[in-house]
């Protein structure tokens, strides 16, 4: 029976980027993915003819430009394009538009206070020093600060070195910022509710956190640190739906010779003599292999497809109590034309592109209380983009599509198990909630998809329907991402690996998880590296 | 008595467009072509150029120089003055062209529509009727005129510009090869589309007479509504030609009959474009010159330059060591590539040392502090943008 050098479990966009990796490297590499498609959360999926829906994640700025550049990906068909603007929306009908022109956007913030207008270029630029630090850790394995190897020291003192070029008084900031609230955070340079509510939600997608807890100014920032084209804070879309990503990525890795399979679900990770040796399909299908690398996330991984025997002691418990909440929806709405919305000029540029119906920071800070009762937020903070009006793939001509992310939503409820009920009264929600924003916006419905984190979980294997693949807390972050003692991508048994957002630095479609893996991979089977150094912070 | 304006010799030209394109230049961002108020953008120049990459926009060539060249002797007095075999271009269909001094040195570049055995008309960038004339002189029955300001041109540029084209009901658009000509009956008068363009997308030319343009502009403008149109300036524009490896007067080649210094100007060899170039063809104007030329080979030679870093090498001098001793070119025009995700640029380089290593010293700012660096260039044979869809027929919707 055929051996493969490397099997690596989910084609996610890190699997596939790790993927690559291995296969430029000159390894015989097998992906195996269960759905009967790739992609895994960056996917483009046709669920109404003509329509085509990045159900998962919709939009992309963490996408490492060295790989996008290495892998060849715009040869494989992506083109990231930015979008320009967002329309952010009150509880009291006001508004606030973020243009991508900076004199613009100045006088737009003076109409709700001008001390804020100025307010707003200090945080711009603590948050872009802040990004610098954290960007620079991106595509490097995290050093482990307990074992005394000289090359876990160099990485040290390398971070080390970033840090203390901040001066003093901004390494004080910045060691309060990791465990701040996004609400403390932006109190200190903000009056005006509104404003201060468009800055804060970075702070709560994905996670659940709400913006008043601690940790989330941090997850504020992993949202600004993105960039497009060097444009730090800017977003995209990738041409064609997420997927577009995904598939260019596979494109680079069959290239190189990897083998993709879908319908190939793992049952389990084969381990003998306390190395893996290959996996078991769901099928029942042997496969061995000489390393395996796990794109699921790390609850998933030890606690779903590995034997409880073959692991270490300890390693299942943390598995099992690793934060991966779930607090998430998506609605995807099919649209027959462009929503009007109330309050804003009819701004072709702006008003089409982004909308967040976040409220008051009250309102934002309620509907987590509604999650921590076990129930969606009667009142979610909706964060929506019209690909559409920027892709002209995506739907037909005149014809929209909206993404709607909606914070909060529960993995599970209160009252009882998730029923396909309970989650069309959870769409409806959120289809009210835009209708108060846009009247008429209802009658424009063509189909409409919602997923609640329990959806997500069963269709696209994240636990909890958590996007992060594990929260994006401190405690979990860099050298403690998974685990402490288990960040350098080599988990605790022989010849495996992990490559999912999971490990560092998190998640966002970045094919960062993926590309370290890769590297530290090839490090452990003696091959030359083929991931590139992270050429935009080199100067 | 009315008042006479004072500055009025000083204004500039409006284009045939204006109207529209004053109302949306929201940033205000003008400059100046041939005498005509130009744009550089309109709203953002990365929004724009990612319209011709990722939907369509249009951009006015009105300034753009135009000719009619009639007669019996039309094509013999054009093929004596370009380096292309002018009797080789087929009817309704364009050709590019270059044309050159008697040394040989690039005059201009442009494009040449046949539209019919007698019939020609040249469009570039810098007005030349005097050299026109020039070359003109001797050949019987030939006639020129410069038809500049009496046909607007609209460029279309970007993958779903055939979508739109479509939607206006031009029959049978889809048809069209690159370079093809046709013409459609358009409110009473005739429109003149080209699948030409500068960008390396999918992307047409409309010419229409200035009394029209409005109605052309607000029936693209309809039609495109659906198809994320934007109108664009020379920002985005200098960027799509950049990746798809165009050069441009005053950036790669500086015109020779307005060049001072000794050789300072470029021959079509130096420029890559050895293909215009037909010694097979009769007697043409430079051909003793790039004869011998071809035969020792281009002191320069235009080179595509993959540059390591993202930090644009605008204005760099490139090396043949890391060490930056002996300076073997320069850059002519260089940029990140958001399409390609490729720190790209176009290069005059000494001819010899192209088989060698290549490193460019680029200097940069970072708030006031001047930095440099010193990046290793790979050379590129092909353009750095060159979708299928721009020589596809039929192309794609988007």
């Amino acid at each position: 029976m055929k051996r493969f050098d490397a099997i690596v479990i989910g084609a996610g966009h890190n699997g596939l980027t790790n993927a690559a990796y291995l296969a430029k490297a000159g390894l015989d590499v097998l992906v195996v993915e269960k759905n009967d498609y790739i992609g895994g959360a960056a996917v483009s999926r046709e669920l109404q003819p003509g329509w085509i829906y990045s159900n998962c994640s919709y939009v992309c700025s963490m996408m490492r430009q060295a790989i996008h550049r290495d892998l060849d990906l715009a040869r494989h068909g992506l083109l990231l394009v930015p979008y320009l603007g967002t329309a952010n929306f009150a509880d009291d009908g006001s508004t606030l538009l973020s243009y991508p022109d900076a004199d613009a956007n100045h006088n737009e913030l003076k109409r709700l206070s001008p001390r804020d207008a100025d307010a707003m270029h200090r945080l711009e630029a603590d948050l872009a020093r802040y990004s610098q630090l954290i960007r620079k850790t991106l595509l490097r394995t995290p050093p482990d600060p307990a074992t005394f190897r000289i090359r876990d020291f160099r990485e040290l003192l390398y971070l080390a070195k970033q840090f203390w070029s901040l001066g003093e008084k901004e390494i004080y900031e910045y060691i309060r910022f990791f465990t701040m609230s996004a609400a403390e955070f932006l109190d200190d340079y903000f009056e005006n509710d509104l404003v201060k509510t468009t800055m804060a939600t970075p702070g709560i997608i994905g996670t659940a956190l709400g913006v008043c807890s601690p940790g989330s100014a941090y997850i504020l920032l992993h949202h600004v640190m993105g960039d497009v084209d060097g444009n730090i804070g800017a977003w995209g879309l990738a041409r064609g739906g997420m997927g577009a990503i995904s598939q260019a990525l596979a494109g680079a890795a069959k290239e190189h010779g990897a083998e993709i399979r879908t319908n190939a679900g793992v049952a389990q990770i084969i381990v003998d003599n306390g190395k893996a040796t290959g996996v078991v399909l769901e099928n029942g299908d042997e496969i061995d292999s000489r390393i395996v690398v796990s794109n699921l996330d790390a609850r998933r991984t030890f606690t779903r497809i590995m034997d409880r025997k073959d692991l270490p002691p300890g390693i299942y418990e943390k598995a099992k109590n690793f934060k991966i909440r779930g607090s998430s929806g998506k609605v995807n709405i099919a649209l027959s034309g462009l929503p009007k919305f109330t309050n804003v000029p009819d701004n072709r540029y702006v008003n089409r592109g982004g909308q967040s119906f976040c409220g008051s920071m009250r309102t934002l800070e309620r509907a987590y209380d509604c999650w921590k009762r076990g129930r969606w937020s009667e009142d979610p903070f909706i964060e929506s983009v019209i690909p559409s009006a920027w892709d002209p793939t995506v739907a037909p001509p005149g014809k929209h599509w909206m993404s709607n992310f909606i914070q909060y939503c529960p993995p599970e409820l209160a009252d009882g198990p998730w029923t396909p009920e309970k989650r069309d009264q959870f769409g409806m929600t959120v289809v009210d909630k835009i209708e108060r924003y846009a009247p008429g916006f209802k009658d424009l419905i063509v189909h409409m998809e919602v997923r609640t984190p329990h959806d997500i979980e069963n269709e696209v294997g994240l636990t909890e329907g958590n996007i992060f693949q594990g929260e994006l807390t401190i405690d979990q972050l860099l050298f403690n991402r998974p685990f402490p003692g288990y960040a350098q991508y080599r988990m605790p048994i022989g010849n495996m690996y992990m490559c999912g957002s999971s490990t560092h630095p998190g998640g966002g479609v970045s094919s960062a998880c993926g590309a370290n893996a890769a590297r530290e991979i090839l490090k452990d089977l003696k091959r030359p590296n083929t991931v590139p150094r992270d050429d935009f912070y080199d100067e | 008595m009315t008042q006479t304006d004072p500055y009025a010799g000083e204004r500039l030209k409006h284009s045939a467009f204006h109207e529209r394109e004053a109302a949306l230049n929201l940033r205000n961002a003008w400059s100046s072509w041939n005498g005509y108020l130009f744009a550089d953008y309109y709203y953002d120049p990365d929004y724009e150029y990612f319209c011709i990459r990722n939907t369509c926009g249009t951009y006015d060539i009105c300034p753009m120089q135009k000719y009619m060249i009639r007669g019996s002797g039309a094509e013999t007095m054009l093929d004596r003055m370009v380096t292309r075999n002018v009797g080789k271009i087929g009817m309704h269909r364009v050709a590019y062209a270059a044309w050159c001094t008697d040394e040989g040195r690039l005059v201009d570049d442009g494009t040449i529509f046949k539209l019919a055995a007698d019939e020609f008309m040249l469009t570039c960038g810098s007005p030349c009727s005097a050299w026109l004339e020039m070359s003109a002189f001797g050949f019987a029955d030939v006639s020129i005129t410069d038809v500049s300001d009496e046909i607007a041109g609209l460029s279309l540029q970007g993958p779903t510009s055939c979508a739109v084209l479509k939607r206006m009901d031009l029959t049978d658009i889809e048809t069209m090869k690159p370079f093809d000509i046709r013409h459609f009956p358009y409110r009473g008068d005739t429109l003149m589309v080209s699948r030409t363009g500068f960008t390396g997308d999918l992307g047409y030319e409309l010419w229409i007479k200035p009394a029209l343009g409005l109605d052309l502009w607000d029936d693209v403008y309809t039609a495109g509504e659906d198809f994320g149109i934007q109108p664009y300036g020379e920002a985005a524009t200098n960027m799509a030609r950049l990746e798809a490896g165009f050069i441009m007067p005053a950036m790669e080649f500086n015109e020779a009959l307005k060049t001072i210094h000794f050789e300072h100007d470029q021959t079509p060899f130096e420029l890559n474009l050895g293909w215009l170039v037909d010694f097979d063809k009769p007697h043409f104007n430079g051909r003793r010159a790039l004869l011998e030329e071809s035969r020792r080979g281009p002191k320069y030679t235009l080179t595509k330059l993959d540059i390591e870093g993202n930090k644009p090498a605008t204005e760099a001098y490139i090396y043949d060591s890391r060490r930056c001793r002996d300076e073997v070119g320069y850059v002519t025009s260089a940029m990140w590539s958001p399409s390609a995700k490729a720190n790209i640029a176009l290069a005059m380089i000494r001819t010899e040392a192209l088989s060698k290593k290549l490193w460019a010293e680029i200097y940069y700012e970072k708030e006031l502090r001047q930095y440099s660096k010193v990046a290793r260039c790979t050379v590129q044979k092909k353009p750095f943008w060159a979708p299928a869809r721009a020589r596809a027929t039929p192309p794609p919707d988007y």
